[in-house]
């Protein structure tokens, strides 16, 4: 319930907000956890396994218990923590894996079974018969057990990432963040203060702590005031750094305001990576609890939670609060409770020796050794030296000691020293490279060192950067002694929690040992302590304590599991942010896109690139019927094509021509200025990487063209052979892809077409097959290559881009008289394949020069990368599978891409293989089906018959074997 | 990690493209015998410790680097030129 005192949430102004349904309201400043208890709302959650009710236990992000789902369908989030989930109008929050209801949950029959829910029991229970695990044990339990659910819709959150770059990067605001962040800024250098409480503070919002004479919160604010004014400053409130990398890289998840991110278009996270020369780690440290039996009934909760709930949002969690603890901050919280007018009904101390001075019922050498109450605390068993005694109280508040945030320093695989005198551990110095931890995280508790430790690391990071550290007083604050006897757990009957989150008790991991699951590792996994979304924050030092216990050895020799970032749960919406869609495949669109959607042309995907797959005439239904009309138009007319996305690359320079002859196999040094190569290009293993026309522009300058799909990887490897060979060689080169908008004009009356087009016509005689050079076309400067994909007669003629729309609309409405028109990729590849032209269906990696069958351009006057690896037995020969062309020739008149060939009486099992098709299509020149595949043996088995078998489309054909070309062998149409 | 290129500063190594030792910088002769191919192809060390990387810088300005680097450790030694290591080497 609301009660009165000083926190600033008093002013706050009411916040209408609903909890599975049912209408409350809150205040502004308020988080849901806060605004629950305010509205004594006890049973947040159910447990992951024996669907127990649970209350809140902590008030930050390690909360175990109070996780909420908001939003519905793609907005769904799960597993939210009610503890940092900032109270906004209109919040509708659920509870989770609760049926049918939060305080009725069908599946708390689990509780009733745990004696047959221990460490192991799948493992042991589900054993047999095998193929149950999968189709009938894991569903099952799967429904039974679990937290929060996606909806199963693609996620619409929207998620932003973001980059920033400083000096000092602290990690904290609490007292000794802020004087690091402080004594940093003061020296000029730049800073970040990331903290992930909606306010800068740290305990000093939770606490009754006044630093330099004034409310610690007060002086937070007052620092941070003095922060946000400098221009060498970022305060990032709401912001969890998760991860720790190399080169002072940070990952970092900033929630945005409530308000903020409803803003239109805002996002609802950015994923920040921090990229820092040196870092202060004040993360401050984590409260741990103390294993009793039922220590997980709602009303049991941390005591510097209660400290939190009271001062910082005044709310007291009970009517009636006992506190328990085993240092100094139990009597803290007493202090706050009977200051803010709470009934404390006892106050239990571990310790023998403890004193008290406050006014209510004291109990040294005491231990709570059970809870009462299931859906709410009513009482708990205290067990003291006098006997046994049962106290009434609806909160308990519990200090087992706290746990320094140690997590980041072991990012980089550091593991942290144990420190018996506060019995926690501690970050190992240099664990990360430039990261210096200091205040309570560095395992200094009192306020006033924690304000010196701030400022001190500070300095060592000033000094590291090269920078002067400014004189700075020491601000006022208490510097009491922390006081523990550590106490892990409390013996007796019952079941006593450790990983609240994933429901692992005291008895799971004494069992784990038992079983001698002794390493801590082993102990993990067997139990899945510590494996929860919390990460173990609230269990881990507890666990391997007990572990350590049962297994008889000390607590640094149990050692930790290993922490992994994040810190927090980051969803993957938010760390892959940009990875969905366009960001994964970015859209390259050509200068004649428009215009073909325009016509109706469904466009394919062709690495990044799009093309046009065929352009539906009228009357037209299957894409076949356009394809193969498309095939007779270029064989008979004209036809027009956009081929810019193939790689252009720019080589100019006295050696370029020494680069071609190492790069390709073939020789270009020799080529004359205006005339174009076909070139093939080798790995160094003696694989063909590419192919491609390269074209002389000059004495001194080359036009290469690549594939679509290779043109970066033969960019790559053009500077690889130049900077990593041959650095010597005076050569540079560029790609000019998307500079140049390219058409392919191929067809009888191909010329014809030009020649209404460019302002010069071309004659045979000039432009001759295989020939380059400068046209104009309407007074822009173009280039004019005579080749051809096609076999028929062929131009390619390339404009500056920005021409590329106009050139291809004026192409089209040029072809249309003569019979011609657009084409589209369907028709291209039906037209190479009947040519035997091969594209990367054929040189796909695992294929020679010989294979294809141009060993014979591999010079042997010349070196070129490949050339001694190719020349390796085993890569040509008889054994090799050569390409070769086939055709159908039984009943069935069909071919597959990526069937297997056999003989025709063997077995169709891969033992048997001959060899594959890779290209097929139905060639509506010649009238029939058409492949192009690998054979072994295959240009000496030219006239022989093959079955082909398709197994996965259980298609089973003869074809006969022939030549690749089986269009137009002598090329007379194409040289014209 | 962090790659200081020697043309354009430090960047994220998302800049870069990673292609493995740069054993690859000392291509043997064309008639070199087989074994000397075969290692040059092949043959990769995976050392603990010091390592030399050949990294692209895709996203910058094209430089193929010599990355020299610590695999246990993740500390960056040094940045090269490849094209200056070459130049020295010859």
């Amino acid at each position: 319930m609301r009660i009165g005192g000083e926190g600033p949430i008093g002013r706050g102004r009411r916040i209408g907000f609903t909890f599975d349904g049912r209408a409350y309201q809150g205040l502004a400043g308020d988080t849901l956890a806060s605004a629950l208890l305010a509205n004594g709302v006890r049973v947040m959650g159910r447990s992951f396994k024996y669907h127990r009710p649970r209350g809140v236990m902590t008030a930050g992000s390690e909360e175990p218990n109070a996780l909420v789902t908001v939003g519905r369908g793609g907005l769904q989030e799960p597993n939210l923590r009610a503890t940092q989930l900032e109270l906004h109008e209109g919040l509708a929050a659920r509870s989770q894996n609760r049926w049918p209801s939060l305080t009725f949950d069908i599946l708390a029959l689990n509780d009733l079974a745990s004696p047959f829910f221990g460490a192991g029991f799948y493992y042991k229970t589900f054993m047999w018969p095998r193929a149950f695990w999968e189709r009938v044990y894991e569903p099952m339990i799967r429904r039974a057990a679990g937290l929060g659910a996606l909806s199963g819709a693609p996620s619409d959150l929207r998620v932003e990432k973001a980059w920033a770059h400083c000096d000092l990067l602290v990690i904290g605001a609490g007292p000794a963040g802020l004087m690091a962040a402080l004594t940093a800024a003061r020296a000029g250098a730049d800073v970040i203060i990331a903290d992930e409480d909606t306010r800068p503070g740290g305990r000093l919002n939770a606490e009754t702590i006044e630093v330099d004479g004034v409310p610690g919160r007060d002086w937070a604010a007052e620092i941070t005031a003095e922060l946000s004014g400098m221009d060498n400053v970022r305060v990032m409130t709401r912001t969890t750094v998760t991860g720790a990398y190399d080169g002072g890289t940070y990952g970092a998840l900033e929630r945005l305001a409530p308000e903020v991110a409803a803003r239109p278009g805002a996002p609802r996270e950015c994923f920040w990576r921090i990229v820092a020369r040196r870092a202060v780690l004040a993360a401050g440290a984590l409260e741990r609890p103390i294993a009793f039996a039922n220590n997980d009934r709602p009303g049991v909760m941390m005591a510097g939670a209660v400290r939190a709930y009271v001062n910082r949002w005044c709310v007291s969690p009970g009517r009636s609060v006992a506190v328990f603890g085993n240092n100094s901050d139990a009597h803290r919280t007493v202090a706050d409770l009977l200051a803010a007018g709470v009934h404390v009904s006892a106050l239990i101390d571990a310790r023998h020796d403890a004193t008290c001075s406050l006014d209510v019922p004291f109990y040294p050498g005491a231990q709570v050794s059970n809870a009462h109450g299931r859906c709410g605390l009513e009482a708990v068993s205290i067990l003291t030296p006098s006997g046994e005694e049962k106290i009434e109280a609806e909160c308990l508040a519990m200090s087992g000691g706290w746990n320094p945030s140690v997590h980041l320093t072991c990012h980089m695989n550091g593991r942290p020293d144990w420190r018996e005198d506060i019995a926690a551990f501690v970050p190992r110095p240099g664990a990360v490279p430039g990261l210096v931890a200091a205040g309570v995280a560095r395992g200094d508790f009192s306020t006033r060192a924690c304000l010196q430790g701030g400022v001190a690391a500070a300095r060592e990071a000033l000094t590291a950067l090269g920078r002067t550290a400014p004189e700075i007083d020491i601000p006022g604050a208490e510097d009491s002694r922390y006081d523990i006897t550590p106490i892990w757990s409390v013996p007796g009957r019952g079941r006593a929690w450790l990983d609240f989150q994933n429901d692992v008790t005291v008895k799971d991991v004494r069992l784990a040992a038992q079983e001698n699951f002794r390493s801590v590792e082993h102990m993990k996994r067997y139990t899945t302590q510590g494996m929860a979304p919390d990460q173990g924050k609230n269990s881990n030092v507890n666990a391997l304590a007990v572990l350590a216990d049962a297994t008889g050895r000390a607590i640094a020799e149990t050692g930790t599991t290993t922490f992994r970032p994040p810190y927090v749960p980051v969803s993957i919406a938010a760390m892959g942010v940009g990875g969905r869609g366009k960001g994964f495949a970015p859209q390259r669109l050509t200068t004649s896109h428009e215009l073909s959607v325009a016509r109706g042309a469904p466009m394919i995907e062709a690495g990044l690139w799009y093309r046009p797959s065929y352009f539906p005439a009228p009357g037209e239904s299957h894409w076949r019927q356009s394809c193969d009309r498309e095939v007779l138009m270029v064989r008979n007319a004209v036809g027009v094509t956009d081929v810019s996305t193939l790689g252009k690359i720019d080589i100019q320079g006295p050696d370029a021509a020494a680069l071609l002859d190492l790069v390709y196999a073939n020789t270009f040094s020799t080529l004359k200025p205006g005339r174009v190569r076909y070139g093939l290009m080798l790995r160094e293993d003696g694989h063909v990487m590419d192919d491609g026309t390269t074209a002389r522009l000059g004495e001194n300058q080359y036009l290469m063209t690549t594939t679509t799909a290779a043109a970066g990887l033969v960019m790559r490897h053009l500077e690889f052979v130049h900077q990593c060979l041959r650095p010597d060689w005076d050569v540079r080169m560029v790609s000019v892809t998307e500079n140049w908008a390219q058409f392919a004009i191929a067809g009888p009356k191909s010329a014809e077409l030009l020649n209404g087009l460019l302002d010069a016509p071309v004659a045979d005689a000039d432009w001759p097959f295989m020939s380059c050079g400068p046209v104009s076309v309407g007074g822009v400067g173009a280039r004019l290559f005579r080749i051809s994909f096609s076999g028929e007669r062929g131009y390619e003629l390339a404009v500056p881009a920005r021409y590329g729309e106009a050139l291809f609309r004026e192409l089209v409405a040029r072809a249309e008289p003569l019979g011609g028109g657009p084409y589209g990729m369907e028709a291209l590849n039906v037209l190479r394949i009947e040519k035997g032209f091969i594209t990367h269906a054929e040189i796909h990696g695992r294929t020679t020069a010989f294979d294809i069958g141009m060993g014979g351009m591999v010079s042997k006057a010349k070196d070129c990368i490949g050339k001694a690896a190719a020349a390796r037995p085993g890569l040509s020969g008889e054994e090799r599978e050569q390409l070769v062309g086939l055709k159908p020739v039984g009943t069935v008149k069909m071919l597959v891409p990526g069937a297997h060939l056999f003989e025709e009486g063997a077995e169709a099992v891969s033992d048997n293989s001959q060899g594959y098709i890779t290209s097929a299509a139905f060639s509506p020149t010649l009238g029939h089906f058409l492949g192009l595949g690998f054979l072994r043996n295959g240009r000496a088995r030219h006239g022989q018959r093959v079955r082909m078998v398709d197994h996965l489309k259980g298609v089973v054909a003869i074809c006969e074997v022939q030549d690749p070309v089986q269009y137009d062998r002598d090329g007379g149409r194409m040289r014209g | 990690m962090r790659i200081t290129c020697p043309i354009c500063g430090e960047r994220d190594r998302r800049e870069f493209y990673y292609v493995g030792d740069a054993v690859a910088l000392e291509r043997p002769d064309a008639d070199a015998p087989p074994e000397a191919w075969h290692g040059y192809i092949h043959l990769r060390d995976n050392p603990c410790g010091v390592t030399r990387d050949l990294w692209y810088h895709e996203q910058g300005c094209a430089a193929w680097l010599v990355v020299t680097r610590n695999t246990a450790t993740h500390e960056v030694l040094g940045v090269a030129l490849a094209s200056d290591e070459k130049g020295e080497a010859r």
